[in-house]
């Protein structure tokens, strides 16, 4: 039998940019096959080549038999397809939409209510089919894409990035789902830029910068790894100088924090005695762990970036004149009748990383955007540096520094008049100015840029431009806001090695994110879930809490869900 | 697997599928308070707009007449200005008087009946027997000021002149519009308004806004055709289209006093053809801006603007330079709206409908084949 889809030395060139370079692959039916990569890799020109929406412009693609470029219609009729944002019609609702793909689809009209049935159970969404698909969470909007796509029966299911802005419990039940659907027999492609989602699928195709990197099933790939991921416990200094130093080490390729450890990989064929001599300096010991897909993904491209941040070095010891550097007291925000926060207190002290998790909806966004002066609060205090944010509001802000979602940089400024602009508005003047943006742009290394405009950087110079300017006032506090969201696993490893560098030198760092194992870079992880803080720990305690025998080791994921899972139990499963 | 290559399918028309996309769009259009905002709204603050605020008429003009020359005859022309409804006369013994009202603006301008103006009409040449002055900062005013002033001044050297038994008499008749309100030729041009806004702005956007949220995207994934999916898009628009054309007609008609001559089919016959070309526009426009902000800019530029300047709605065509005056050929809205106002104020006449429904199908057809052309089922570019 045929494969379901074959890929034969594919390209696709947008003018001068390659998104594809010549992709030889073969996807086998009935498995669900991970197309993963970071963003920008590819992935989703790769999807819409398989869905027949863009034609190669080298190379041949088979699907389910045909041609792409020969028979759109035939594949069309044969893949389903679920695009980026699911694809919803938000003004109709979920039976509407159901019913126009089922027409669309040419789903046997005989029967057609019982397959609604069937699907509107299968996806849970049966209470709801009269709700516009815009009033949906993203967990419901992407079931409900499910069901649209896999209308008329598909034989093969291509699923672009179908887990962005869902929250890990959705995330779940998808994969069930999904699970379910290969077993009847079903091809499921499933693209994503989280590489632990990789290690779920039976197989894996790797894409990076365009290049095919690895085909196959993950455990392959992890297993060359194998005896090379170990983790550092028990160390009595600082966890990140720990890291830092590993990083240093020519034998380490990749290293990251774990809550109290500090996790690395060493190079292929390396000695280990060099990380020994560290980890008994640091009175820590050494335990191999078992590699994960990440892991193996930094190897391959060459490994992660050294442990040295130039301008953490240049920053200059922050004392703070509080203990907290950031508090809020009964923090509530409401929109009109919906509350978006609800009376949230927490305190951050001086030097902390602390991380504010939650799905999408939750109300981090909101309770950031009050804690640095962007929002005002409904009721209950913030302070950041002691200065309340309702009446010191400026004074306030000069004490922190903001990092928005997608660098927020002015792509029609150059890069030296961002960094000009960014100077200007936070107060600097004069010789003292001149002399923050060259230190700025020699320690980034932004001299070959100055002219370019920020979208025209890799992405590595652009997060470093961003964090540029949201340090050049050099602030003790420090608001990230998805600061790694597209962003791929070495340039996010650079990103944290200068967070890291700071926090160090005593700056104090909000963060938010939804890469879950990016909380583990945290002191302090606050859990948040419709409106609420509901649990407020350091990410070892939080684990711990949900360990049991069957899994003994849980990740910082297992531990959202069953916190959340919690949750919903304590209110009844109510809302 | 090996059927014959199905290309040609990409323009076959299933009835199911057609009816899924129409009802889909039907459903939005109903939802979306945008537009019923552009569909419903819009048109009638248009209407209100060009039939109260905006008037080309000029009424009420102030005019100062100093008749310094107290004879019979002075005060019968003097008489004849403050008897036309044009002006609201200011009368004055002596020019001196008006001067400072027309430096304040008070006056429009004045007209000197001179001490020698007996002297003037008895001399057999007949050289100029009035001064007129006007304030020419507002010369538009200014021009109808000075030709109507003489208007006046003819007619009544005419009556006059008929008086000592002159056979033929002058009378000026208008016609289609007699009481030329400038209000009975606006409606019918802002329907043409209103209907370019329909067919080209919301069918551009609603397109857009398809490519913007990925929809289009997952359509396309169907086997959905690309037939199927632009009609799908533009019957609902078309019939909104003529919803929109029927509103606006009654509320002219029943509201603002416009007389519909004409049929209503002959109307609903021109509307269609208009819809064609506007609808081809919006769909031309939609193929190649995929996002709202970029096919609302091209809509207003590409469509309202021509529809409102250069269809003669508001500007005459025939007073415009000779290559903006070919220009407004390329411009679908020239036709409708000479069509609409004949239909309007004078009736059926179809030797003009038939050729401008032509003009109309032509640009619409090409609009159309250019947008076919562009568009594919395809997310390339």
């Amino acid at each position: 039998m045929e494969a379901a889809i074959a890929i034969e030395a594919a390209g696709k060139r947008f003018g001068e940019i390659e998104a594809l370079g010549s992709i030889d692959a073969t996807i086998e039916r009935g498995r669900l096959t991970g197309l993963v990569g970071p963003d920008g890799s590819g992935k989703t020109t790769l999807m819409r080549v398989l869905a027949s929406l863009m034609m190669p412009t080298s190379g041949r693609v088979r699907v389910a038999g045909y041609d792409v470029a020969e028979a759109p219609d035939k594949i069309h009729e044969l893949t389903g397809y679920m695009p980026q944002r699911f694809g919803l019609y938000e003004d109709l609702s979920v039976i509407e939409n159901l019913r126009l793909y089922a027409d669309l689809r040419w789903a046997s009209a005989a029967g057609l209510e019982a397959i609604f049935a069937r699907l509107l159970d299968f996806t849970q969404l049966a209470p709801f089919k009269d709700r516009l698909a815009g009033r949906l969470s993203g967990g419901m909007k992407q079931k409900l894409g499910l069901a649209c796509a896999l209308m008329g029966r598909p034989q093969i299911l291509l699923l672009d990035e179908p887990s962005v802005g869902v929250d890990p419990v959705s995330r779940r039940e998808l994969w069930k789902m999904v699970g379910d659907l290969t077993r009847e027999g079903m091809t499921v492609v499933w693209s994503t830029a989280y590489l632990d989602e990789a290690e779920r699928c039976e197989s894996v195709l790797l894409l990076n910068q365009g290049r095919l990197e690895f085909l196959g099933p993950p455990a392959d790939l992890t297993r060359r790894l194998q005896g090379r991921s170990m983790r550092i416990r028990g160390v009595d200094t600082d966890r990140r100088r720990v890291l830092s130093e590993a990083l240093d080490l020519r034998e380490i390729c990749d290293g990251v924090i774990q809550g109290e450890s500090v996790r690395v990989v060493l190079r292929e064929g390396a000695d280990r005695s060099a990380l020994e001599a560290l980890a008994r300096a640091h009175h820590g010991r050494i335990e191999p762990v078992a590699p994960r897909f990440e892991d193996a993904f930094v190897d391959l491209v060459g490994g992660g970036p050294g442990g040295h941040s130039v301008i953490a070095e240049k920053m200059p010891e922050v004392t703070l004149p509080t203990a907290a550097a950031v508090a809020c007291r009964d923090l509530t925000k409401r929109f009109g009748s919906f509350v978006a926060t609800d009376s949230v207190s927490f305190e951050v002290r001086q030097g902390e990383i602390f991380g504010l998790l939650g799905p999408n909806g939750a109300g981090k966004s909101t309770t950031f955007k009050m804690l640095c002066g962007l929002l005002k609060p409904s009721s209950g205090t913030a302070t950041v540096v002691g200065h309340d944010l309702r009446h010191a509001t400026s004074r306030a802000k000069l004490e922190l520094g903001y990092m928005a979602q997608k660098f927020s940089l002015y792509s029609l400024l150059s890069v030296r008049q961002n960094l000009e602009f960014f100077s200007g508005i936070y107060g600097l003047e004069g010789a003292s100015r001149r002399a923050r943006i060259d230190e700025m742009i020699s320690t980034f290394e932004l001299q070959r840029y100055l002219d370019a405009s920020p979208d025209k950087l890799p992405l590595g110079y652009k997060q470093r431009l961003a964090l540029a300017c949201a340090l050049m006032h050099r602030p003790p506090v420090l608001f990230l806001d998805e600061p790694t969201s597209g962003v791929d696993p070495i340039t996010r490893r650079e990103f944290w090695t200068h967070i890291n560098g700071l926090v160090r030198r005593g700056v104090t760092v909000l963060v938010t994110t939804h890469f879950m194992d990016e909380a583990e870079y945290c002191d302090r992880v606050a859990l948040m879930y419709r409106a609420r803080l509901i649990a407020l720990d350091s990410p070892d305690a939080l684990k711990r809490r949900v360990a049991t025998a069957q899994k003994p080791e849980p990740t910082i994921e297992d531990a959202f869900v069953a916190l959340v899972e919690a949750e919903d139990a304590a209110q009844g499963g109510s809302g | 697997m090996s059927e014959p290559l199905t290309r040609e399918r990409s323009s076959r028309l299933d009835r199911r599928r057609l009816l899924a996309l129409v009802r889909k769009e039907t459903l939005q259009v109903v939802r979306d308070p945008s537009a019923i905002l552009i569909a419903f709204v819009l048109p009638i603050v248009l209407l209100f707009l060009f039939a109260f605020a905006v008037s080309l008429d000029v009424r009420d003009v102030r005019l100062g007449v100093a008749l310094e020359a107290d004879t019979a005859e002075a005060r019968s022309l003097a008489a004849a200005f403050a008897a036309t409804r044009y002006f609201s006369v200011t009368p004055a013994r002596d020019r001196r008087e008006l001067e400072p009202l027309l430096m304040l603006g008070k006056i429009h301008g004045m007209v000197i009946l001179p001490q020698d103006f007996d002297l003037r009409i008895g001399s057999a040449d007949r050289g100029p027997i009035v001064q007129i002055i006007t304030d020419a900062t507002e010369p538009n005013t200014a021009n109808f000021v000075s030709g109507y002033a003489e208007g006046v001044v003819s007619n009544w050297l005419a009556g006059r002149d008929t008086r000592d038994a002159e056979p033929v008499r002058l009378e000026p008749r208008f016609w289609f519009n007699p009481e030329i309100q400038s209000r009975r030729f606006l409606i019918p041009g802002a329907i043409a308004i209103v209907m370019t806004m329909i067919g080209t702005l919301l069918t551009a956007m609603v397109v857009a806004r398809e490519w913007e949220r990925g929809t289009m995207e997952a359509v396309m994934s169907t086997p959905a055709s690309i037939l199927e999916i632009l009609l799908g898009k533009l019957m609902p628009y078309f019939g909104l289209g003529l919803l929109a054309t029927l509103a606006c007609a009654l509320a002219s008609v029943l509201l603002f006093d416009v007389p519909l001559r004409g049929s209503w089919l002959a109307l609903l016959a021109l509307s269609c053809s208009f819809l064609v070309p506007a609808l081809g526009q919006g769909l031309l426009i939609s193929a190649l801006a995929r996002n709202q902000f970029v096919a609302a800019q091209v809509a207003l530029i590409s469509g309202f603007l021509p529809a409102l300047l250069l269809s003669g709605f508001l500007f005459e065509i025939d007073s415009m330079p000779i290559p903006i005056r070919l220009l407004t050929h390329a411009v679908a809205a020239r036709y409708f709206v000479a069509s609409l106002q004949t239909v309007f104020l004078a009736g059926d006449v179809w030797s003009q409908f038939l050729p401008n429904m032509l003009a109309m199908l032509t640009i619409g057809s090409i609009f159309f084949s250019i947008a076919a052309r562009k568009t594919k089922k395809s997310l390339d570019t």
